[in-house]
């Protein structure tokens, strides 16, 4: 993987983060105050942010930082984003976008505007709203918009177009008409040698070269030398080669962009010429362009060359900074259009890379996901035929079960086989990381190396793909506020040069990626501080040192004392653990003063199967995930203590812990269970804390595939997902943390989405 | 009323029609999937009284609506010989159990009568016609209806 590559995904995700700023900045300008709907415009800026700091893009950064500042504003209600307040955002993240754009396909953008919009940022930021500026700004966007409409087919058409040369439709838009101060026009020699594709593709050399003639005054000269003899010639080879010098007073951009659907598919070369046409090495040959026109109308409009203004060269570079944006934009729309543009448009760097390249194919995720759903069928098919057969086989020598033995045999070996094409190792997202700690370190002045385990480690596709967002927050937090300064490492007699270590390692049917590093360790008091201030916990509430360290992954809380370029507006790792329990993983902090902090993230190795305990309650099956579970215990009368009313707790190694009835919280039945006749399964629910589940019988251990509920029916409270068992039944995917959260007396009706955030709380 | 004046303007269509208790109904035959045995399905918590639960039908997971208890009468008490009618109901698929599947109706809209006014809220909700055929009356219900959008009040 070569650092474009890295790039490539860096931008696939910038096109994820702008879609949701501009959903979110929408749902905001409908009026929408929820406080989530800012952090998530908030967080996609300060991702795009993060990741073009690793590389490099200095416009990009800049821009995302002062839109960021001011959504902050918005954030900590310093700032009513009203109407007017969400027009300056709106089109900044069309100036996000394009940026993006600029910085993935080079080229530049509309410096004015987002110049501008700087400005209006940064007063909205102080608190100013916005001005005459503002309402003056736009008109332009709105202009822009059908001219941008108008080039919308070129881009898509011209490459492939078989049908002849396409015009250019917004070359033309460019011209203006109005006639004001004449900039001295400068000659320009252009060196244009088609390839045959260029003929191949249905461009025509003759018909860009009248397009040149209507940029300026031009003299043309054709170099007949490649040539061959009339019986050696190719009727589809390009033999010619012209050098023209125009005399203009348009940029290069403006030459270049005749070429534009050519560009590819010929050698082009445009500078200024040092000298006059006359000197060129070359005879002229004569060349009649008005012999080619067959509308001599096109032509007279551009008679007035010569005239052209300062603001059209302006105006045509936005033109062209409009088609950047549009193409962003047909990305939105239609992806797979735009792909297939793209495609069109890298096709011939990208040629010669792809006949080195034939060991892999590329093939849809769609495809494999369907290919797994079907397998997944074929095991539950296979366990039910086989249960059947042994219940009518009295023999039980028959070939038939020999014959349904190997079937099982080959439908497991499927099974992992087809899971095997999902699974990638995780080197790629470590080596991204990698580069962020370079560029983190120098940033901030800190001498750190990374040190890398387990990068072949083997994690389903989907892990990998959302890994790489939490990651790059923790490994920024860790240089960042993690790892102290040189000197303050060296004052306290430890090496200067910090450590920072990722290691991926599979545990018990899990992927287990634990980052550590060897910095200061969470300051607990100021922590502790820092969320009072925050109105996260009240002043006088007790907490152990577990739970301060939990506290760091509640929204909007940052120990960093100065906002920085990296990090340090507590986004981080409420992001983090977000996303890490979006994939059904877990994190845990744990934290030495002096000595550094680790985080372990414990993630499944796939979304699609789950590794469960099934387990009887009240005459129903149902599967609890095993990653939930800490232990299983046979509880003993004399362990069970009444508390309260209706509370009971178990002793456990003389700790109690609350005694939870699964059967009660589900609704299966209405009296509580006699806890010795049953089993309890010890789980650790989000926020610590342990809790007794108490089931009547477990069955055993299984892996299951995943069935959506929600698909034909709606989510249940209390229950994660469903699955199918080996004798063709439905059963339910216990959500251990909705009971869990029920059994502190919160309805199970509650709306999932807050679940993290109150369970989090009530330890607080 | 307004639903059996539209129907005035459709040509003919078929009709499956089953058996709940004494009583027959119909539904529209574009919206049925297939009909299938009876099995035990999987009860899911905090469900309303007329979802049996979810039974697994080739790999998806199907919820079981006893008809019987949504158009408020008696709970049913299935037996092997209950029927599961496999509809698709705007962008869901779920399973209605009737006690059988008895006929194909092809009716046109002069063979349907309007429900007449009664007191009951159920049959003003999902009654959308009657039809008599052979001295039997049965009365034509809408799916959409009986399944509403969000389902919230499932939940």
């Amino acid at each position: 993987m070569d650092m474009n590559e890295i790039k490539e995904i860096f931008f696939q995700e910038c096109e994820e983060q702008l879609a949701e700023l501009e959903s979110g900045l929408l749902k905001l300008n409908d009026g929408d105050r929820d406080p989530e709907t800012v952090n998530a415009v908030f967080r996609a800026v300060h991702s795009i942010k993060g990741g073009a700091g690793a590389f490099g893009l200095d416009d990009l950064v800049s821009f995302a930082h002062v839109f960021e500042t001011t959504l902050d504003c918005v954030r900590s209600n310093k700032l009513e984003p009203n109407q007017d307040v969400l027009k300056v955002m709106l089109k900044s993240a069309d100036v996000l976008a394009d940026l993006v754009t600029a910085s993935r396909d080079g080229g530049g953008v509309d410096e004015g505007r987002s110049r501008g919009l700087v400005k209006e940022l940064e007063a909205l930021a102080r608190g100013e709203m916005p001005s005459g500026g503002a309402s003056a700004e736009p008109a332009k966007p709105a202009a822009a918009k059908p001219a941008a409409a108008k080039a919308a087919p070129a881009p898509a058409v011209a490459p492939t177009d078989d049908s002849g040369f396409q015009p250019i439709p917004f070359t033309f838009d460019g011209f203006g008409g109005e006639e004001e101060a004449v900039m001295a026009p400068t000659t320009f020699e252009v060196q244009f040698k088609p390839r045959r594709e260029l003929y191949a593709k249905g461009n025509e050399a003759a018909l860009l070269l009248r397009d040149l003639s209507r940029v300026g005054e031009m003299s043309i000269n054709c170099d007949t030398s490649a040539l061959p003899a009339f019986d050696k010639l190719d009727p589809e080879e390009a033999y010619f080669s012209w050098t023209i010098a125009v005399k203009t007073n348009k940029n290069e951009q403006d030459i270049r962009s005749v070429f534009e659907f050519a560009e590819w598919d010929c050698d082009l070369d445009v500078k200024v010429a040092q000298t006059v046409a006359e000197d060129l090495p070359m005879v002229p040959v004569p060349f009649d362009l008005s012999a080619l026109d067959d509308d001599a109308g096109a032509d007279d409009g551009n008679d007035g060359a010569e005239d052209q203004t300062v603001a059209n060269a302006v105006s045509a570079a936005e033109t062209a900074s409009n088609v950047t944006k549009l193409a962003a934009a047909a990305a939105r729309v239609e992806k797979k259009e735009s792909q297939s543009a793209a495609a069109a448009a890298a096709a011939a760097n990208a040629a010669n890379a792809a006949n080195s390249a034939g060991q892999t194919i590329r093939v849809d995720l769609d495809r494999v996901d369907r290919l797994i759903n079907l397998v997944g069928e074929l095991v539950i098919n296979q366990a039910m035929l086989s249960q059947s057969v042994i219940e009518n086989d009295t023999t039980g020598t028959s070939a038939i079960n020999m014959g349904l033995e190997e079937l099982q045999q080959l439908t497991r070996e499927i099974q992992d086989s087809v899971m095997a094409i999902r699974a990638q190792p995780v080197k790629p997202v470590f080596q991204r990381m990698s580069r962020i700690v370079r560029e983190v370190a120098d940033m901030v002045g800190k001498s750190i190396r990374l040190v890398t385990e387990g990068e072949n480690t083997e994690v389903d596709k989907t892990v990998i793909d959302k890994l790489a967002e939490p990651l790059t927050h923790m490994i920024r937090n860790a240089v960042d506020h993690g790892i102290e300064s040189p000197e303050k490492r060296e004052a306290s007699g430890k090496n200067p040069e910090g450590t920072v270590k990722l290691t991926a390692k599979h545990r018990s049917g899990r992927i287990v990626i634990e980052l550590q590093d060897d910095g200061a360790g969470i300051n607990r008091e100021r922590v502790r501080q820092k969320a009072i201030d925050n109105d996260l916990i009240a002043a006088d509430s007790n907490l152990t040192d577990e739970e301060i360290d939990n506290l760091i992954f509640m929204p909007g809380f940052s120990t960093a004392d100065k906002i920085s370029d990296i990090s340090g507006r507590g986004v981080g790792m409420d992001v983090v653990k977000r996303s890490i329990q979006a994939l059904g993983g877990r994190i845990s902090i744990s934290s030495r003063p002096g000595q550094g902090s680790t985080f372990t993230m414990s993630l499944p190795l796939t979304l699609a199967v789950l590794d469960g305990m099934v387990v009887t309650v009240a005459g129903q099956t149902l599967v609890v995930p095993l990653t939930a579970i800490v232990e299983t215990l046979q509880p003993e009368a004399s362990a069970i203590h009444s508390f309260g009313a209706n509370q009971r707790l178990i002793s456990i190694r003389n700790s109690f812990c609350p005694l939870v009835d699964v059967g009660r919280i589900l609704n299966f039945r209405g009296t509580q269970a006699n806890p010795v006749e049953g089993v309890a399964l010890l789980v650790e629910s989000e926020g610590g804390g342990q809790r007794a589940l108490m089931v009547d019988a477990i069955q055993g251990q299984r892996q299951v595939v995943i069935k959506s509920l929600e698909a034909n029916y709606t989510h249940v409270p209390g229950i994660a997902a469903a699955t199918i068992l080996g004798d063709g039944r439905v059963a339910l995917i216990l959500d251990v943390d909705a009971v869990v959260a029920a059994s502190r007396g919160q309805s199970l009706r509650q709306d999932s989405g807050m679940k993290s955030d109150m369970s989090l709380q009530a330890t607080g | 009323m307004s639903y059996a004046g539209k129907n005035l303007v459709q040509g003919s269509r078929e009709l499956i029609a089953f058996r709940i208790g004494d009583q027959e109904f119909c539904v529209n035959i574009m919206s049925v999937r297939e009909i299938r045995g009876w099995t035990k399905a999987t009860a899911l918590p905090h469900s309303p009284s007329y979802v049996m639960g979810v039974i697994n039908l080739r790999g998806a997971v199907l919820p079981i609506i006893d008809l019987s208890a949504r158009l408020g009468m008696r709970k049913a008490e299935p037996t092997q010989r209950h029927v599961f009618i496999v509809a698709q109901v705007k962008k869901r698929v779920v399973g209605l159990l009737v006690e059988a599947v008895s006929d194909i109706l092809t009716v046109t809209d002069e063979n349907i009568q309007p429900v007449p006014e009664v007191s009951s809220e159920l049959e003003k909700q999902y009654a959308r016609g009657i039809l008599a055929i052979d001295k039997r009356m049965i009365c034509l219900i809408e799916l959409d209806a009986l399944i509403p959008d969000t389902e919230s009040e499932a939940a």
